[in-house]
């Protein structure tokens, strides 16, 4: 008898241990990824707003902005961008090789780990996204960024967690082409895309338990036309320093508030709990109750958003448009430009239009861009009289009523249009055409709506200047590309060109081409320096302000590390959590 | 209050509204589109009788105002420097009647400023802008009323001497214009005009844009009166002695329509000024940086404006004695011309 209970002992001891060894291994398998954040507390919810109501959560079809602020918090990509740190770091992928000629690389996926429906992930699945990405007839905004400039990406799986990528040729920012772009569930998804029916897939609508993702959170439940509440997604492959499997949060759920005053407004009655993108005016308005209404705001200092003024400078222009092509040629007069640029008080612009908050530009690039500005563009104040000498050496005269003409005796008068919602811009092309008053020139400002604006200055070129601001995702100069190259969809100021108009934009094409293709930094830095030179010299774009990232958050809420880079504020969500009052 | 008092402080505030925005330039201390960009948002300007040292001063003085550091449009009164106020001064350039001037009714001296009203966002003065924008608002509600009434009065009372098929016509057309969507009709047609306008052809598109809308419900009451009159015994006795149209309508028929027409006008007014408001309000109307009542309270749209700089509402208080001054008079019109003899 004692025997058999000791047999029994020996039994369930080896049982035990071989469960707990299997379990242990299984763990093991799991590869989860550490974070460094203050370890927090489970349970809470969220509250954001959102200025229009997401339409979809497919990420192949979500290019608005408020259905990939719900999409990316509820999916993962392989390679991320700290957007503190603004450098690469390893998401799905937890290493990566490249090769010597920076052609192929090598990326190795965490194993055991799954999506939000409990399946496992593999690398089937990065090499089905990738296929549904790179694929014409899907049409996916991401195609654009993989194969933008020619580049030929193709995907192979070496084996069940290794995936390899071939690129045609180097791409000095290869690492970062891989942020955002998120891995999809083969399982739930290959067949609507062999049926062509992705499109349609994973539309709000769509139950909860269709869609899937590798992201901290999932989708719980929707109320067309207010809100939409995610959940923690149970399986998510992140853990704190104490190995508390991440996110904190219970839930996060998305306001639909209409415009920017409103969202102010909620969040300052403690509707909402974080606010990005906050205007300087609504800042100073809010700042004023932080105390009282237990709310924080910071000035994470300039963005990467640079506002210009731009002239038409497009060729199509003759004879269709014989007004506008008449004064193109002061417009393509580099010392008008300068004039111009001269004459405007930026400083001026940034206490006014940004309150402060804000930084001056004479370039493109931003100071809140670390890793690329040129510190040694100069940065010469506002002068009238260097704008007058300018002016008048390139043949311009004053009349007698101080009025600027040209040589052949015109007034030199144009417009400026702008967008009539943007009420910062429009306030920005106001000063403008003041400053201008002050030479002579007269500026009348016209604000268009919206739509419009965006038609004259990209489709029928009928406008004279514009103010007008673009934003980047990331730092790097490769998303810019479009922007500076004279072939570029975004080369705002003279459109389809068929060869560099200048010799300027001649050297800023090779430049550019250049920088792609040099993958050490500092020689890539120094050729995305001149470009940013030849931009405060030549002024293709008079860059004139960057307003601050403003944003705000309830006080207890752990973790808020927000940052320049989109989305400003919920970049490490699922490290937030609710510190007790 | 008596209804002759009542009428008379109508037509002497009006009067004296119209008397201000027509010596804007003289009156207003600025020029309304100067950025004084160092006081933006400043508050209304306060005058003071006692000085720093608590002695009293028989005529009123400022104190200039220093900018925060820290906080945007926050400003402190710098108490070390008194400027007493000046009448007659030398300032911007403004031409009146023609002349060209710079005497200006107050002012005050270099580095010191007066707003009376506060500045805006930019640092205009906000007194200089009302009185400025006055002539726009006011004047529009005028020129347009004018345009109107005159359409009016042709169509209406061609249409009821004539009768007939000519009547039929023009009154289906009175209709439609009744049941056209006019707000919408406006933007359609701001949206198609050419970019590079300058604000005084602003203006008058404006204003022939807000009269030509408006013509079809005089035309209808004139139209009533003139088919009346047309049939009294007195005009077929000139009828019957040989009296051409011309002459009838001249003499003896449009006259009777004078009633409605000053009524009319005094209720046209009012309204043409407040669609001059809401076009500008809506950007549709004169263009920065001229100002006029509409593009004024125009900012009000943005939140931290509404909230926090209060004198910016200034054209809206001014719209409150326009509008009653001119209910008063249509009252009073209505009365004693239509009923009243």
């Amino acid at each position: 008898m004692r025997r058999d209970i000791r047999l029994i002992l020996v039994f369930l001891a080896l049982v035990t241990g071989a469960l707990w060894a299997q379990t242990k291994a299984a763990a093991a398998k799991e590869e989860l990824q550490r974070t460094t954040g203050e370890v927090g507390q489970y349970g809470g919810r969220l509250v954001i707003s959102q200025r229009a109501e997401a339409k979809t959560l497919n990420p192949v079809t979500a290019i608005d902005r408020p259905s990939r602020e719900v999409m990316y918090r509820t999916q993962a990509d392989l390679i991320h961008i700290n957007r503190v740190t603004q450098r690469t770091e390893p998401a799905l992928a937890k290493s990566w090789t490249a090769s010597n000629d920076g052609l192929e690389y090598a990326l190795r996926l965490r194993r055991g780990i799954r999506f939000s429906d409990g399946q496992p992930f593999n690398a089937d699945d990065v090499v089905f996204s990738f296929q549904v990405y790179l694929d014409q007839n899907v049409h996916s905004p991401q195609r654009d960024l993989l194969i933008a400039r020619d580049q030929k990406i193709t995907v192979q799986k070496a084996d069940p967690y290794t995936v390899v990528f071939k690129l045609a040729r180097p791409d000095a920012a290869a690492e970062r082409l891989f942020d955002s772009v998120v891995v999809l569930p083969k399982h739930l998804l290959e067949k609507a895309y062999h049926d062509g029916t992705l499109g349609q897939a994973w539309s709000l609508t769509t139950p909860p338990g269709q869609i899937a993702g590798l992201g901290p959170f999932r989708l719980k439940n929707y109320v067309p036309g207010e809100q939409i509440t995610l959940e923690r997604n149970p399986y998510y492959w992140k853990v704190d320093a104490k190995d508390n499997r991440l996110p904190y949060l219970n839930e996060i759920t998305f306001l639909v508030v209409a415009s920017e005053d409103a969202e102010a407004i909620r969040f300052q009655t403690g509707d909402t709990d974080v606010i990005s993108r906050l205007n300087s005016e609504n800042y100073a308005l809010l700042a004023k109750d932080q105390q009282s209404r237990g709310y924080t705001l910071e000035d994470l200092g300039p963005g990467l958003e640079y506002n210009f003024i731009l002239f038409n400078l497009n060729d199509d222009t003759r004879g269709r448009l014989p007004d506008i092509a008449r004064k193109q040629a002061w417009f393509r007069e580099v010392k008008f430009r300068q004039a111009v640029s001269a004459a405007i008080d930026r400083s001026d612009i940034v206490r006014l239009v940004y309150q402060g908050r804000g930084e001056p530009l004479w370039a493109q690039v931003t100071a809140g861009n670390k890793l690329w500005l040129n510190t040694k563009i100069p940065k010469p104040a506002r002068s009238l009289n260097r704008a007058r000498e300018l002016l008048k050496s390139a043949g311009f005269t004053w009349n007698k009523d101080g009025k600027l003409g040209d040589h052949n005796g015109q007034l030199v008068e144009f417009s400026i249009v702008s967008s009539s919602s943007n009420s910062q811009r429009m306030q920005i092309a106001n000063m403008v055409q003041q400053d201008l008053a002050r030479l002579g020139i007269e500026v009348s400002v016209v604000p268009l709506e919206f739509r419009s604006f965006l038609e004259r200055v990209t489709q029928t070129h009928e406008y004279e200047a514009a103010v007008m601001g673009l934003v980047n995702g990331d730092v790097d100069p490769n998303p810019e590309m479009n922007v500076w190259m004279s072939s570029g969809a975004t080369h705002l100021w003279n459109l389809g060109e068929k060869k560099p108009a200048t010799p300027w934009e001649e050297e800023i094409d090779k430049l550019m081409e250049q920088q792609i293709v040099t993958l050490n930094y500092p020689a890539r830095k120094k050729l995305y320096d001149r470009v940013q030179e030849i931009v405060a010299d030549e002024l293709p774009i008079i860059c004139v302000a960057s307003p601050d990232i403003l944003v705000g958050s309830k006080k207890n809420l752990g973790n808020f590390r927000p940052a320049i880079l989109d989305p400003y504020t919920l970049h490490n969500v699922e490290e937030l959590f609710w510190k007790p009052k | 209050m008596s209804r002759k008092r009542m009428v008379r402080i109508a037509v002497v505030l009006l009067s004296l509204l119209y008397g201000a925005i027509l010596g804007a330039g003289f009156l207003a201390p600025y020029d309304p589109a100067e950025q004084d960009r160092a006081h933006p948002f400043a508050p209304p300007t306060r005058l003071h009788f006692v000085d720093a040292e608590g002695s009293l001063h028989g005529w009123p003085f400022i104190y200039g105002l220093i900018p925060s550091p820290d906080n945007f449009a926050e400003y402190q009164e710098d108490r070390s420097r008194a400027f007493p106020v000046r009448l007659f001064v030398s300032g911007d350039h403004y031409s009146l009647l023609g002349f060209s001037c710079r005497r200006h009714w107050f002012g005050i001296d270099e580095p010191g400023h007066i707003f009376l009203l506060g500045t805006d966002g930019y640092g205009r003065d906000q007194f200089s802008r009302l009185l400025w924008g006055g002539r726009i608002s006011l004047l529009a509600g005028l020129i347009a009323a004018a345009l109107s009434l005159s359409l009016g009065m042709a169509v209406g009372s061609v249409s009821g001497y004539f009768g007939g098929f000519v009547d039929d016509t023009l009154m289906r057309l009175v209709e439609l214009f009744l049941a056209m969507p006019w707000l919408y009709l406006l933007f359609a047609v701001r949206a198609f005009l050419p970019l590079h306008i300058s604000p005084t052809v602003a203006f008058f598109l404006l204003v022939v844009v807000i009269g030509t809308v408006g013509w079809a419900r005089p035309a209808r009451l004139i139209r009533g009166v003139v088919l009346s009159a047309r049939e009294r015994k007195y005009v077929l006795a000139a009828r019957g002695f040989g009296a051409s149209d011309f002459y009838l309508l001249r003499r003896h028929i449009l006259p009777q329509t004078m009633g409605v027409f000053l009524t009319q006008a005094a209720l046209l007014i009012p309204q043409y000024i407040l669609a001059e408001v809401t076009l500008s309000f809506l950007g549709l109307g004169v263009g920065e940086p001229v100002p006029s009542w509409g593009n004024m309270l125009g900012s009000l749209q943005q939140y931290h404006i509404l909230a926090s700089y209060w004198w910016m509402l200034a054209p809206a208080l001014v719209l409150v004695p326009v509008f009653w001054g001119y209910q008063v008079l249509a009252d009073f019109l209505h009365e004693r011309l239509e009923f009243g003899h």
